[in-house]
């Protein structure tokens, strides 16, 4: 009787007997998730399949050691319920009781119907919210701006200056580099076309033209928005989570006056100073590639630049430069300040921050554009 | 496996900081079933002496053997399995914001690659259900949660995997006194269904005494005493002293060695 021959009838997990001509399962080791580990699923469609015989015997006092997971496995090979007859140790009797009070798993929270309507009506309350928040926070700036007038030995000139160093002096090698390539690249494309035509003399008002008055500036905006308003953002956000925003309003200073405001002036006046930068290199990598390519002497386009591109097109540049800077700032500290105190808010709240941001330098460039449509352009003809 | 055998072993630990000596010489050895208490001042080192243990932090010089191996250089595999066998209770409870209860709990489960999914759904519901959180806050995220919840989802994260070791950090601070009087019976259960080995630093001397069955005192960078806390507390020593013998420290021992 005893081992009839079946292959599992016996294994390292229990062992069939017959005593006084009862069957019994009689279970043995460890029923421990790492003794177990790989041959789970085994072990428990075995013992699934001896649960079927209602008559059997089960013994789980030859158990070493049984942890949750094994009290589990052997709860689910019966089927939810104690098996007819049972002998048990007192200690896996209080898992087993445990067991029989298992809650079952909530179901997860289903998708209405309505989805895609609910979440563009989100989108859009959401949108108007964000505008509302920023123009918000633009008015408290200015009020504290009427305030600081008033009380000029108030003015958080430590903050500005830091903010100033490091949005401006450290952003300057990559505005510098990328300015660089970009003229080059212009000039290389344009010259060749040009020489074609024989008007290699040209290139100094199309290089000009085009990086003073419009890809300097939003080089340098996009790569400030990039840099500065995604660590502003982060900042901000990192403030929120640690709870320093709070203590800052429990000791009456308020956000908008020591953390948004500084870092409005410091970008409003680093930014025009960046723009100036990677303009002036841009050119200089411009002139550089024309001198090599089609040999048009270096000289001679550095004194024609004046002739070729007015100077309004240097304040128009400058001026995107101040109005893109105070925008990337705000938009940042709107985001960072919005931030929840969790780590999924604070990746998202960068993410929208920095979009937004580049967003909103594009379209001031389009608004300047149409409104200087007729400023420092030498119309022919 | 006989009960002489050290489940962790510490050798003559050294660790710097810069010039700032945080330990000096400290030698430990905790053996299964133990409930270690680790006690010190502020700044004297328990929880960087905890997170040698776990293995986040590489002393200067020494040894930590974790179940009979090498904290340092074991491979890869073996650093798993001893991973998967010990389960730690951060003072934050730093559950995974990005996930809700029931996916925190249920990520090392899954993460063992060999559990089927109806068995990690009863899995996670038991240990919901053994740090007493209500079945309907598995839905939940992190941020909804209050502190006291937190940590109990936090500990049933630690017991998911059914670990021989516990690490506790700070395990009672921020709970009121209900729910740390609940922790602490939690514990107790725990402790006769599981066969558990805790080691905790705690400040809470009603934690320490309801619970520990062997204290270690930290202090001026060296393990001055180990051993019960009814020995513990006659010891000669300016920090012990402050620290269990002020009229908190007696408060709490009154409560906890005069009545059995």
């Amino acid at each position: 009787m005893l081992s009839s021959n079946r292959s599992d009838d016996t294994s390292p997990w229990y062992q069939m007997i017959v005593e006084e001509n009862v069957p019994c399962i009689k279970l043995t080791g460890s029923y421990t998730l790492a003794a177990l580990d790989q041959e789970l699923r085994k072990v428990s469609t075995r013992l699934t399949r001896f649960a079927a015989q209602s008559d059997l015997h089960w013994d789980l006092t030859g158990i070493q050691q049984m942890d949750h997971a094994g009290a589990i496995l052997i709860w689910r090979a019966w089927g939810m319920h104690r098996p007819a007859y049972l002998s048990i140790r007192p200690e896996q009797e209080r898992l087993f009781a445990h067991l029989e009070k298992v809650h079952p798993a909530p179901k997860p929270v289903r998708r209405d119907i309505l989805w895609p309507i609910l979440t563009l009506g989100r989108r859009y309350f959401l949108f108007w919210d964000h505008l509302i928040g920023i123009i918000t926070l633009s008015g408290q700036v200015l009020l504290n701006v009427f305030y600081l007038i008033k009380h000029p030995n108030q003015i958080p000139l430590r903050e500005i200056s830091a903010n100033l160093f490091r949005t401006g002096a450290q952003a300057l090698s990559i505005t510098a580099l990328v300015g660089f390539l970009i003229g080059i690249v212009l000039s290389y494309l344009s010259s060749e076309q040009l020489h074609t035509y024989g008007a290699d003399v040209f290139i100094v008002n199309i290089l000009g033209m085009s990086i003073i008055r419009e890809l300097g500036p939003m080089l340098a905006a996009i790569l400030v928005a990039g840099r500065s308003g995604s660590s502003m953002t982060a900042q901000l956000g990192v403030m929120r989570v640690t709870e320093e925003l709070d203590a800052l309003t429990v000791m009456g200073i308020p956000h908008s006056l020591r953390l948004v405001l500084p870092k409005i002036i410091g970008l409003g006046i680093a930014m025009p100073l960046v723009v100036l930068w990677t303009s002036a290199i841009a050119m200089l990598g411009g002139i550089l590639a024309a001198d090599l390519q089609i040999g048009l002497n270096y000289q001679y386009s550095l004194s024609s630049l004046p002739d070729a591109v007015p100077v309004a097109n240097l304040w128009i540049g400058m001026g995107k430069g101040v109005v893109c800077g105070m925008v990337i700032a705000l938009i940042a500290c709107h985001f960072g300040l919005r931030i929840k105190p969790n780590t999924e808010s604070l990746g998202e709240g960068t993410t929208n921050s920095v979009v937004t941001s580049i967003t909103a330098v594009i379209f001031i460039d389009a608004i300047f554009a149409i409104i200087f449509s007729n400023v420092g352009l030498k119309i022919a003809g | 496996m006989s009960n002489n055998d050290p489940i962790i072993e510490i050798e003559g630990l050294y660790t710097r900081f810069g010039s700032h000596v945080i330990h000096e010489n400290i030698s430990l050895s905790v053996y299964r079933g133990e409930i270690l208490a680790l006690v010190g001042g502020s700044g004297s080192g328990k929880t960087t002496l905890l997170r040698q243990m776990l293995g986040l932090e590489t002393p200067a010089q020494g040894s930590v053997k974790i179940l009979g191996h090498s904290r340092y250089d074991c491979g890869l595999e073996l650093s798993r399995s001893l991973r998967n066998r010990s389960g730690v209770l951060f003072q934050q409870g730093a559950l995974f914001s990005a996930l809700n209860v029931y996916d925190n709990i249920a990520l090392p489960l899954r993460e063992l690659h060999c559990l089927p999914e109806e068995m990690i759904r009863d899995l996670v519901m038991l240990k919901l259900g053994m740090v007493e959180v209500a079945a309907e806050h598995a839905n939940k995220m992190p941020a909804e949660l209050s502190g006291g919840m937190i940590k109990r989802v936090a500990l049933a994260r630690a017991l998911a995997l059914d670990p021989e070791l516990l690490f506790l950090d700070e395990p009672t601070a921020g709970l009121d006194p209900a729910l740390s009087e609940s922790f602490v019976k939690l514990i107790q259960t725990l402790r006769q269904e599981l066969t558990l080995t805790i080691i905790m630093v705690t400040h809470d001397l009603d934690t320490l005494a309801a619970i520990s069955t062997r204290v270690a005192v930290l202090a001026d960078q060296r393990l001055v005493a180990s051993g019960k806390l009814a020995d513990i507390i006659k010891i000669d020593h300016p920090f012990i002293k402050d620290f269990f013998l002020g009229e908190r420290g007696r408060n709490a021992l009154r409560n906890a060695l005069t009545l059995p």
